[in-house]
């Protein structure tokens, strides 16, 4: 069984530097990983190792403070190389060196036929942590009952890249996974992908066939589709690769922390997929592979519109399997760019040539290219955003600090992630998932 | 311009204009702020061209306003030719120093303000102060525009927060104020030719009256459409036909007498999707459902119901209102299914107010101002719709 969906509003943003599809990717083998607590949203960390500590791979780094069986594991075995507090103590992020040792073997024997067990064996292999439920866009309680589990199954942000087929082993992880997570929810396991795809149909999956423009992947344009979130409900979201983790883990008994990461982006030499572990550094992932123009460059961590800046000799961020490199911009006078008919300037407005061009693959750096404004057009956000939600007003309540307010207008259904287009999109250049970050911390903070 | 930057920042000497560099400044060169959170990349549109879009879309209605100023001058002085190029010039030189105006006094105070509140000085008024002299009747004495200018700006906008907070359309309250506080100078039937020389071009023309056609089919006393239609005359006593009216060679504000001129504007505006279709389509349809009622039920108490729709979408500022007014994004209603609502009602409410009250022969003015205030409301209801389907669907989940 299959539902199909049809996304109408949403934009595909065509850059270039995408990875070719025949690619294969190369082996890319690192001295450090490091985990930044800052990804598992919602997550205040109290570490369990210190530095210099021997550690396995699948064995916890730290765990929530405010509750112990909420984990996050290390995705290499070797030693704690530092802990790096910023502000009043803060972690920022954990260095473990790469070494040699065994994985850490979790108990998975009643794993797929046992609740209790399913839960602990995600909860102890630092799975769990990998999982983010709606609302809040937070890593779940570990108690947390979902009422349907939403499974990511390509990615349609700008420059992202999809496998074009799976091995026999791979889907047998997949239709595990799908087994293990079943056991996590009273409702469906959901698992989107586009018509056509190279994903078979899981047993055991409602697959959801979704069709148009970006933010078709979004685990929030799936469920305001199928089956939008109300207040008091949980749903669980989670992408491909940690469904096929949970899979292998439910096989093996170990935790494969190998991903393959697209190295995209208009400043790399050469597109290619690299396959790594998650926390690389960055530096070993775009070995010699910027180009040397001189230009100031931004390395991100992720897609243009959700990834995250980091430094040249920064790490890979754990949700993201894509690197993007994009000029920064900041070197560059340009004169009277708001009068420039040129057909490089990439926009939704028809006022530039490059709106027509709809094979151009563009080049954009990362300035705002104008003045932050108050909102003044009207509509800009509707047209990139594909749910039964009044952006423009959820915004404005959520400015407002005004709860009742932001629940009537759908908070609970949405993540900073849907904003992300309507940002681009937004000529009064408003930092929209900021703002609904904030407004998300402000509203559970609130609640609890 | 990075050179002098240090002169301009806190403490330089000349930090007493640092709104005024930075205003050049980001217009002369794109601002080269990088992104620090959210989306690493940007449309390249911003709110400088969105303005500039809508003064683009504007210049064929000031172009032909120019020309109109000095034919309906030739006409008023029974001139038998229409030099073009000396028409132009007249209009240009009449236009201009009402232009100067409105800009240094509406710019002016918007620096003071941004530099007073240390923010970047923003391009609202550009579109605004083009707007004014437009709308305007061409004889409005300078130091009048100048008041309404610094009243509107002021009341309707600064105190309000600036750009993209006003409630009202701030160049329509400069009209309303010129309107209300000097209804003598402001209506009638001497202010919309021009009866002056300009740096020597055109001649000086005593007694000169004329008024609008709505002007005048409101105090014609017309009982049926013929004594409606002969009631319509030009300077010179000739009947006005519609394609006179669509043209816009008749008497009337400086820049809204062409529907031609003003359908191109449209044009632009809806190709870029500057203005939003859905009002301008919806208030053009209000106005001709509004003219066919008003039609239908003529009655010789009020001579304007025997115009056709045709008459009445062409004569007075209908058709800008409609254009340049109804769409402002910051005064409209902002969910889509209220712009429907809102674009129909204003469309409605301006022929009803020029047909139904002889007093006042123009409504399009009012109509706006009167949607702009009711557009929140109509907002309101629409949002409420979308949070009571929300509310109804947890209802049925519990």
């Amino acid at each position: 069984m299959s539902i199909g969906i049809k996304v109408k509003k949403g934009l595909d943003i065509h850059l270039a530097g995408g990875v070719p599809e025949n690619a294969r990717p190369a082996e890319c083998r690192c001295a450090t990983v490091a985990i930044v607590p800052d990804d598992f949203t919602g997550l205040i960390p109290k570490m369990e190792l210190r530095e210099g500590d021997p550690v396995k791979a699948g064995q916890p780094l730290f765990h929530s403070k405010l509750d112990e069986r909420l984990k996050v594991t290390s995705p290499v075995s070797g030693t704690v190389k530092a802990v790096v507090r910023g502000e009043r103590r803060k972690i920022l992020r954990v260095v473990v060196e790469t070494g040699n040792g065994e994985p850490e073997r979790i108990n998975v024997a009643k794993a797929l036929s046992d609740k209790v067990a399913a839960r602990e064996a995600l909860l102890a292999s630092g799975l769990w942590a990998m999982l983010r439920q709606r609302p809040y866009d937070i890593v779940p309680a570990a108690d947390a009952r979902f009422r349907d589990i939403f499974v990511s199954g390509f990615d349609s942000a700008p420059l992202a890249w999809t496998p074009a087929s799976i091995s026999k082993e791979e889907a047998k992880a997949l239709e595990t996974g799908v087994k293990l997570l079943s056991l996590l929810t009273d409702g469906k396991v959901y698992v989107s992908r586009r018509p056509g795809s190279f994903l078979p149909d899981l047993p055991g999956a409602e697959m959801v066939d979704v069709e148009g423009p970006h933010p078709a992947s979004n685990a929030g344009t799936v469920i305001a589709a199928i089956k939008p979130v109300n207040k008091g409900e949980t749903v669980a979201c989670l992408d491909m690769a940690t469904l096929r983790r949970i899979g292998l883990l439910a096989i093996s008994g170990t935790v494969d922390f190998t991903t393959t990461v697209a190295v995209t982006g208009s400043e790399v030499k050469n597109p290619a997929l690299v396959d790594t572990v998650i926390g690389a550094e960055i530096s070993a992932i775009l070995k010699n592979n910027i180009s040397e123009d001189g230009r100031n460059k931004r390395i991100i961590s992720g897609n243009v519109l959700t990834g995250v800046a980091v430094a040249s000799d920064g790490y890979l961020r754990y949700p993201y399997r894509q690197v993007t490199v994009i000029p920064e911009g900041d070197d560059v006078a340009e004169f009277m760019g708001w009068a420039s008919l040129s057909p490089k300037k990439q926009s939704t407005s028809p006022t530039f040539p490059g709106h027509f061009l709809s094979r151009r693959l563009f080049k954009p750096d990362a300035r705002l290219l104008g003045g932050r404004r108050a909102m003044i057009m009207s509509g800009e956000y509707d047209k990139v955003f594909p749910m039964d939600i009044l952006p423009e007003y959820l915004i404005k309540a959520i400015l407002a600090k005004d709860i009742d307010r932001m629940e009537q207008l759908g908070i609970y259904e949405v993540a900073p992630e849907d904003f992300a287009l309507a940002e681009y999109a937004d000529t009064s250049k408003l930092e929209l998932q900021k703002i609904v970050r904030e407004g998300l911390d402000y509203l559970r903070k609130e609640l609890s | 311009m990075d050179k002098a930057r240090p002169s301009f920042e806190e403490g330089g000497k000349l930090h007493a204009f640092r709104s005024v560099y930075d205003g050049i400044d980001t217009f002369l060169f794109t601002p080269n702020e990088t992104s620090r959170s959210g989306v690493h990349i940007h449309d390249s549109m911003d709110s400088k061209r969105t303005m500039i879009i809508v003064i683009v879309a504007l210049i064929p209605c000031l172009l032909f306003g120019m020309y109109n100023a000095g034919y309906q001058h030739w006409l008023a002085a029974g001139a038998d030719s229409f030099p073009f190029w000396q028409l132009m010039s007249y209009g240009f030189l009449a236009v201009l120093p009402r232009l100067v105006v409105a800009y240094v006094v509406g710019l002016g105070i918007e620096f003071i303000v941004a530099q007073w509140r240390k923010e970047e000085i923003q391009e609202g008024f550009l579109v605004t102060g083009i707007l004014i002299p437009m709308i305007c009747p061409i004889e409005t004495p300078l130091w009048m525009i100048a008041v309404a200018t610094a009243f509107s700006v002021i009341f309707v906008k600064e105190v309000f927060g600036g750009t993209g907070y006003n409630i009202f359309n701030v160049a329509l309250v400069t009209r309303a104020f010129l309107f209300f506080a000097y209804p003598a100078q402001m209506s009638g039937d001497k202010v919309f030719v021009a009866s002056g020389k300009m740096l020597g071009i055109g001649g000086e023309i005593d007694g000169l009256t004329c008024a609008t056609p709505l002007g005048q089919v409101a105090t014609s006393g017309a009982t049926d459409a013929a004594g409606v239609a002969g009631a319509m005359t030009d300077i010179a006593g000739d009947p006005v036909s519609l394609w006179h009216m669509f043209l816009g060679l008749i008497p009337g504000s400086f820049g809204e007498t062409s529907t031609l001129c003003i359908l191109i504007g449209a044009l632009i505006l809806l190709f870029t999707g500057i203005a939003s279709w859905r009002i301008v389509l919806s208030a053009f349809a209000g106005g001709a459902v509004m003219a066919l009622i008003a039609n239908w039920c003529a009655t010789p108490t009020y001579p304007a119901s025997f115009l056709t729709v045709g008459e009445q979408l062409c004569l007075g500022g209908f058709t800008f209102a409609a254009v340049f007014m109804a769409p402002d994004p910051v005064t409209s209603c902002r969910t889509n299914t209220g712009k429907y609502i809102y674009g129909f009602l204003v469309g409605v409410v301006a022929i009803l107010i020029r047909t139904y009250n002889n007093g006042y022969p123009e409504g399009a003015m009012l109509a706006v101002l009167l949607m702009n205030a009711l557009a929140p409301l109509i907002d309101y209801c629409v949002v409420e719709a979308n949070v009571r389907r929300r509310m109804a669907r947890a209802k049925a989940a519990e």
